[in-house]
């Protein structure tokens, strides 16, 4: 006897990101002390001004606007004319003036989106979803706390600053609440990662904490139009973790409601460990922040001339270029994504095909053997020895016929560690293809020749060891036999 | 017009412990104060653009190249505390980041 379950209900997780990124300009935002990460060497980056002495006059860098505006730009977003900075107060010892120089009001950009990609597997068909981005500011970081006597500030007698990090740039890009999934979060961190390494103007390291992301995200029931209690997570440093932390929480929440337990609008801390998200301290309403225009520091209009000017300075972004492989280099949705992962892996791809390479097979070059290469000696693809013209001359050596693919992965780790021509290196080497009728046919015979019984069992419809016949020519040419004239001419021969 | 508890929420956010006789006190002085500047409101300022600063002055830059501080162990040294190259600071009851 069957008995129907009673219906579940169906949830949703409404989930927006807010990530901190640092800008690699050469000094603090407001100061020409260095943004170096040194924790080695506390306090060695510190100035009157980044430790907000009384009287100090703080001036933007212009880099760290010029990064700005050009982030907002690749995040489609549109520009203030009209952009200035404020100061919010709040009280922790890592910020020495007791408020942090940011945009309250009027930031330099705001109603942009990215576009994020999901790509399953190598032949499934991309899921692309756009999601908005509420706003980009620009904002000072505040330095770095070490709670003495213990890792936790529970245990903790006192604590000890280091200021390097304080007044180093940051931009702070809030998301519209459009992600549904840890999947879709990770996704979207990885992509605006992607942007900014693509732009040249963050390292994205997110172990260094040079990209942080805190996750507001809460759960209702599908169709409900109210949102459920929001709660905020913290304390991911990793794409992976943003997914699990996610997840993890979703499952927390649903639980909850299922359990008549109240959902409590707070900050949890993601726990790599456990693997689960622990609760550190209720939000107080909304913190009163006393947010005021910074009388220092003077408004930014950016002109139409400028704005022109930094556009023109953009470079091809990782979803322009997806598309691009897509449509007019033909490749797949998972290659074009795997090749535009890198800007560096994409110029080499790009360099290749425009030196006369084969697309596709340049493309499976760049993934499969070269990648594999630098992974297992951790490099990076603007190290090797091998340039794209060389990738491009031994991939056209093989759709010619002068050299088997078998024979072009033989050479391959000489062209890695040493380059050079690679079509000198095959000459030398004597590896051009043998495509000569009469002398792969004098190779057949001899092979025939030295193996009368395995020559009989084939006869005797023993027709796989063909193969083995296959074998056997390639060896005794040293692999320069051209496999598709030696599969024809052998079937000949062994048919007698 | 601010009152007592609004002094109060204020000495709270900045963190100053003040007396009963002083929220008295500070109560008169700002609504004082602010009644002075108060005067302000009589003048009809519906076509005027909002504006957060007196001197016309925007795009202020300077260009992103080092000029470390020199004397930069003065700074940790006048600090009330410290050990080693670090700030010293008091045990924090809260984890009020912001």
């Amino acid at each position: 006897m069957t008995t129907s379950a009673p219906k579940k209900t169906e949830y949703e997780a409404i989930i927006g990101l807010e990530t901190h990124c640092q800008l690699n300009t050469e000094t603090k935002i407001f100061s020409s002390e260095s943004t170096k990460f040194d924790p080695d060497n506390p306090n060695t980056n510190v100035s009157p001004i980044c430790l907000g002495y009384p009287g100090v006059l703080p001036v933007l860098n212009e880099k760290v606007l010029e990064y700005a505006v050009k982030a907002g730009l690749a995040l489609n977003c549109q520009i203030a004319p009209y952009s200035k900075f404020d100061r919010k107060q709040y009280f922790y010892p890592d910020l020495p003036k007791n408020y942090q120089i940011s945009q309250y009001d009027l930031p330099i950009a705001e109603h942009g989106w990215l576009e994020i990609e999901i790509v399953e597997k190598q032949n499934s068909e991309p899921v692309r979803k756009k999601i908005g981005i509420t706003r980009l500011h620009m904002e000072e970081d505040a330095g770095k706390l070490n709670h003495a006597g213990s890792d936790r500030l529970d245990g903790s007698t006192y604590s000890l600053v280091d200021f390097n990090r304080a007044g180093v740039p940051l931009v702070e890009i809030v998301s519209e609440p459009d992600l549904r999934s840890g999947k879709e979060a990770a996704e979207y961190a990885q992509e605006l990662r992607r942007i900014m390494l693509y732009l040249g103007i963050s390292d994205g390291k997110m172990q260094e904490g040079s990209l942080r992301c805190d996750v507001n995200i809460s759960v209702r029931p599908v169709g409900q139009k109210e949102f459920g209690t929001k709660v905020e997570i913290k304390n991911m440093n990793s794409f992976s973790a943003i997914q699990k932390a996610i997840d993890y929480e979703i499952e927390r929440q649903i639980e909850a409601i299922e359990n008549g337990e109240p959902i409590y609008q707070e900050t949890r801390l993601w726990q790599e460990g456990s693997g689960t998200t622990k609760s550190m301290r209720m939000k107080e309403g909304s913190s009163d922040y006393r947010y005021f225009p910074e009388p220092d520091l003077p408004p930014i209009e950016v002109s139409p001339e400028q704005l022109k000017l930094w556009k023109s300075e953009l470079v091809e972004l990782p979803a322009q270029k997806r598309h691009r492989y897509e449509e007019k280099l033909g490749l797949s949705a998972y290659d074009a994504r795997v090749l535009t992962d890198d800007r560096t892996v994409a110029e080499y791809f790009e360099a290749a095909v425009a030196a006369g390479g084969d697309t596709k097979q340049v493309a499976n070059w760049v993934m499969g053997d070269i990648a594999a290469y630098l992974k297992s000696n951790e490099l990076s693809i603007t190290e090797i020895a091998l340039k794209p013209e060389i990738l491009a001359e031994l991939v056209s050596l093989i759709t010619k016929g002068t050299i088997s693919g078998k024979i072009a992965k033989d050479i391959l780790p000489e062209l890695l560690t040493k380059g050079g021509s690679a079509k000198e290196l095959v000459e030398k080497k004597g590896l051009i293809q043998i495509s000569d009728t009469g002398e792969i046919e004098k190779i057949i015979d001899e092979v025939i020749a030295a193996h009368p019984s395995e020559l009989e069992k084939f006869r005797n419809g023993k027709t796989k060891l063909k193969g083995f016949f296959v074998g056997q020519v390639m060896k005794k040419s040293g692999g320069r036999a051209d496999p598709k004239l030696t599969n024809q001419l052998l079937s000949k021969k062994l048919q007698g | 017009m601010i009152d007592r508890e609004q002094v109060k929420k204020v000495a709270h956010l900045a963190r100053l412990d003040i007396t009963t006789e002083e929220e008295e006190q500070f109560t008169t002085q700002l609504n004082s104060i602010l009644g002075y500047f108060e005067q302000l409101s009589e003048l009809d300022t519906a076509d005027v653009p909002p504006t957060t600063r007196a001197i016309e002055l925007s795009n202020i830059t300077r260009s992103d190249t080092l000029k470390p501080f020199p004397d930069k162990e003065a700074l940790v040294q006048a600090a009330p505390e410290q050990e080693g190259d670090y700030f010293r600071v008091p045990k924090i009851l809260t984890s009020d980041e912001g």
